[in-house]
């Protein structure tokens, strides 16, 4: 393995200190694998998070130990009160929506993996790449902040509805510095985010190797290319709706609060804004964003079964002309989060039509994977697995939302735990089951080391089940009106509910332990893990011809040749004896 | 780069054909594509895309109450759009010449466009006219700050162009043709604010 002298057409020369080795750096797998990490730090924020969330559902009335340390004013005595409930779902839902499932799977898998798979030796631009990272650990520091600064973190729910979002302290606890702090942030990442898009759409129309042509692009590639596109449109909404909730906050404008708002008994000094306002332009970016987290899933899925599957894929090109479908009309469906808000009923039917219709081509996708593991003899590794389980979790929450599509139903089941089962299936957990399959079946390249199979079958298991167990009986509970954002459930026809809440956090609390199963067999085998070959499951795109892991650019100063699309498993006449071909024939690099 | 017939798994790996390329002149322009300019067309959609959305909600937030103030917007806004115009027109003829001093007076037109920008909003302060004063006079500010924000961007962009010419090697044709791409953009961008501002304030 040579660890090349090579600058040449590279943009940049290997760096030589630790700091531009290692923090500063330019190279888009050190800025991957930096994203993942901010990830991981994010995910164990958002998950501790939702114990304490889930604990005080089940026993409101005990106190949880050392919580009054870190909120005095919102946990008294360890007792967390319903205003501190709503601050932790809301920390909950902004951790999770932008600084997990968009930072994982799009900006961390797709830094590292992108490039490579189109055979380049960086991102387009990687000083604005690096740049991207520190602006998105800038945004998270800030929204972190807020746990310590001034009354402590917002509570307006991860959508920041206004005008409660909008009139300041008022309006509740965090709603002072903690809310501002939340615009802030969002802010910054929807500027990191768009630079990081910016770099992913130029890499993969400008620096693709020869040979590969867009129809050889492999699946993964095309769903984060595809999702930087919806990306670059779904932020770029977003962040002047930030601006302007910024102003209302700080400079006194009214551009979402309404005349005449009384709050906590003060008439506010604002005059003339729209609410709905802040919920259109919101959801404009919120329902693009929902496919932002789960496109990337749906390519690393269509990526990684053929590979376990020994097959091609079906349908390549039908998968690729769904996903754009998807994208688009990604952009018609935002208003059916808002049957609700009091827009015209007429406008409800004309949301629901294309939620309806966006269905079609999800189905489509996942009849593709299934028809591809027809008759296949699988090989049950750890990432196929999770791949098998993100179809199961992505079908089952995709059918609830077939229920809420529908606005007469959704009247009635909005406010539930029917909606809150639905979009941890659907966007959530199944975002997380592809950044699990992404990981397994990419740590060996990423870190030249193997993860370990057994602990990793035992988390695939215990996760699946556990989440089951989680996330099916709050349909359930919808179903039967249990209302969503409440911190306890003290009337009467929520007591005989209570038992049920209490598994699932006792489920919750199972689960999250199994995620240690992974923590820990990530760091282990991350230095201590059987050192990897080249090429372990045998596929057939670029990133599998260089080494495990990868040289400074990539591909030892001998960019690849692409001669055939991604998809040629199962086939007879491979080079010595394999049931596969490389996309580029000769490996550039020479194998270990 | 495309073109490449897909190889099926059945067809054996395409041979390509070397290409005939012996009696061609040596290279003038490089044919393969500018990642820069790629770039600033994808900056282009995207900000084009946050300048809509402002409209949109310069729309919706107009009709919401009747608390929009008209006002007369300050002339010396018609002065910056001839210097901004002006520059654009400087900035690509010395794109063409790749001219270096051209570049200069680019920015120097930019810089004299921002200052102007400045006092247009100290001449709406005079009137009493603030962020907060009107739904009009906020969309006012929030507008000509952002294009303003964008075009300090531009600015940087040359500044990184005027750097490269210093530097020794060939002149950043790439460079400079992104950059006045983007400069243009701004051209075009700031006469759509205008005729927004116009139109509603």
């Amino acid at each position: 393995m040579t660890h090349a002298t090579v600058a040449g057409a590279h943009g940049h020369a290997p760096p030589q200190g630790f700091l531009r080795k290692h923090v500063f750096s330019l190279d888009h797998k050190v800025i991957g694998k930096q994203y993942l990490d901010l990830a991981l730090v994010a995910v164990c924020t958002g998950m501790v998070l939702s114990w304490l969330m889930r604990f005080h559902l089940a026993w409101p009335e005990t106190p949880i130990p050392g919580l009054a340390k870190l909120s005095p004013n919102g946990a008294a005595g360890g007792v967390i009160t319903p205003e501190y409930y709503l601050s932790l779902m809301t920390m909950h839902g902004t951790i999770m929506v932008f600084f997990v499932l968009t930072t994982a799977p799009f900006a961390g898998f797709g830094n590292y993996f992108l490039p490579i798979q189109v055979g380049a030796e960086d991102m387009a631009f990687p000083r604005i790449n690096m740049m991207s990272f520190w602006v998105t650990l800038v945004a998270f520091l800030v929204l972190i902040s807020a746990f310590v600064v001034g009354d402590g973190p917002p509570l307006s729910g991860w959508t920041a509805y206004a005008p409660l979002s909008a009139v300041g302290k008022d309006a509740g606890p965090g709603q002072g510095v903690g809310q501002t702090l939340w615009a802030v942030s969002i802010t910054l990442f929807c500027v990191a985010q768009l630079l990081g898009a910016l770099n992913f759409v130029t890499t993969t129309l400008d620096l693709r190797t020869k040979g590969m042509s867009l129809a050889r692009m492999p699946y993964s590639t095309w769903a984060w290319f595809i999702t930087s596109v919806i990306g670059l449109i779904a932020f770029a909404v977003l962040m002047p709706a930030c601006i302007l909730l910024i102003l209302d906050r700080v400079a006194g404008t009214s551009f979402f609060i309404p005349a005449g708002l009384v709050i906590s008994d003060r008439l506010q000094p604002h005059a003339g804004g729209s609410p709905l306002l802040w919920q259109h332009l919101f959801w404009f970016f919120g329902h693009p964003e929902v496919y932002i987290a789960i496109l990337p899933g749906f390519g690393i899925i269509s990526h990684i079964l053929p590979v376990f599957a020994r097959k091609p894929l079906l349908g390549p090109r039908v998968l690729i002309a769904c996903l754009i479908a998807i994208a688009f009309l990604s952009y018609t469906v935002w208003g059916h989060h808002m049957f609700l808000s009091g827009m015209n009923p007429f406008s409800a039917t004309l949301f629901s039509v294309p939620t309806l219709v966006i269905t079609i081509p999800a189905t489509i996708v996942t009849l593709l994977w299934i028809g591809t593991i027809y008759g296949a003899r699988l090989r049950f590794t750890t990432p196929a697995l999770f791949c098998l389980g993100f179809v199961s979790v992505f079908v089952s929450g995709g059918i609830s939302g077939f229920f809420l599509a529908q606005p007469s139903i959704d009247t009635y089941l909005h406010g539930t735990y029917f909606v809150v089962g639905h979009f941890h299936f659907v966007m959530g957990v199944a975002a997380m089951f592809g950044i699990f399959a992404a990981t397994y079946f990419w740590a060996p390249k990423m870190f030249g080391r193997m993860m370990n199979e057994t602990l990793g079958k035992w988390h695939f298991w215990l996760t699946f089940i556990g989440v089951y167990c989680v996330f099916m009986p709050m349909h359930y509970l919808g179903l039967a009106g249990n209302v969503r954002r409440y911190s306890a459930f003290t009337d009467d026809y929520l007591k005989p509910l209570i038992p049920l809440h209490r598994f699932i956090t006792i489920a919750a609390l199972c689960t999250g332990a199994a995620q240690l199963i992974f923590l820990f067999n990530l760091i282990r085998s991350r230095f201590r893990g059987p050192q990897a070959p080249d090429n372990p499951w045998e596929a057939t795109s670029l990133e599998w011809s260089t080494t495990s892991p990868p040289p400074f650019d990539n591909f030892g100063g001998r960019p690849p040749v692409v001669e055939r699309g991604p998809n040629e498993y199962g086939i007879a006449s491979g080079a010595r004896g394999m049931d596969y071909a490389m996309q580029a024939a000769a490996a550039p690099v020479s194998a270990r | 780069m495309t073109g490449a017939p897909v190889t099926t798994a059945a067809s054996p790996p395409a041979q390509p054909p070397a290409p005939p390329t012996p009696a061609a002149p040596p290279v003038v322009e490089q044919p393969r594509p500018r990642p820069s300019e790629t770039g600033v067309w994808i900056a282009i959609a995207a900000i084009s895309m946050t300048f809509a959305a402002l409209t949109s909600a310069m729309v919706v937030r107009g009709s919401a109450a009747a608390d929009w103030r008209h006002f007369r917007l300050p002339p010396i806004l018609y002065l910056n759009t001839a210097v901004l115009l002006a520059s654009s027109a400087v900035l690509e003829a010395g794109r063409r010449r790749v001219a270096g001093h051209l570049v200069w007076v680019t920015l120097g037109l930019g810089l004299v466009f921002v200052a102007g920008q400045i006092v247009a909003w100290r001449q709406l302060a005079a009137q009493g006219l603030f962020l907060a004063t009107s739904p009009s006079s906020a969309f006012f500010y929030v507008f000509t700050a952002l294009h303003g924000l964008h075009l300090l961007g531009g600015l940087g962009g040359l500044g990184y162009v005027l750097r490269r010419f210093d530097a020794a090697g060939p002149a950043p044709v790439p460079a400079l043709g992104a950059a006045a791409l983007y400069w243009h953009f701004m051209d075009v961008l700031w006469l759509c604010v205008l005729v927004l501002l116009v139109l509603r304030v």
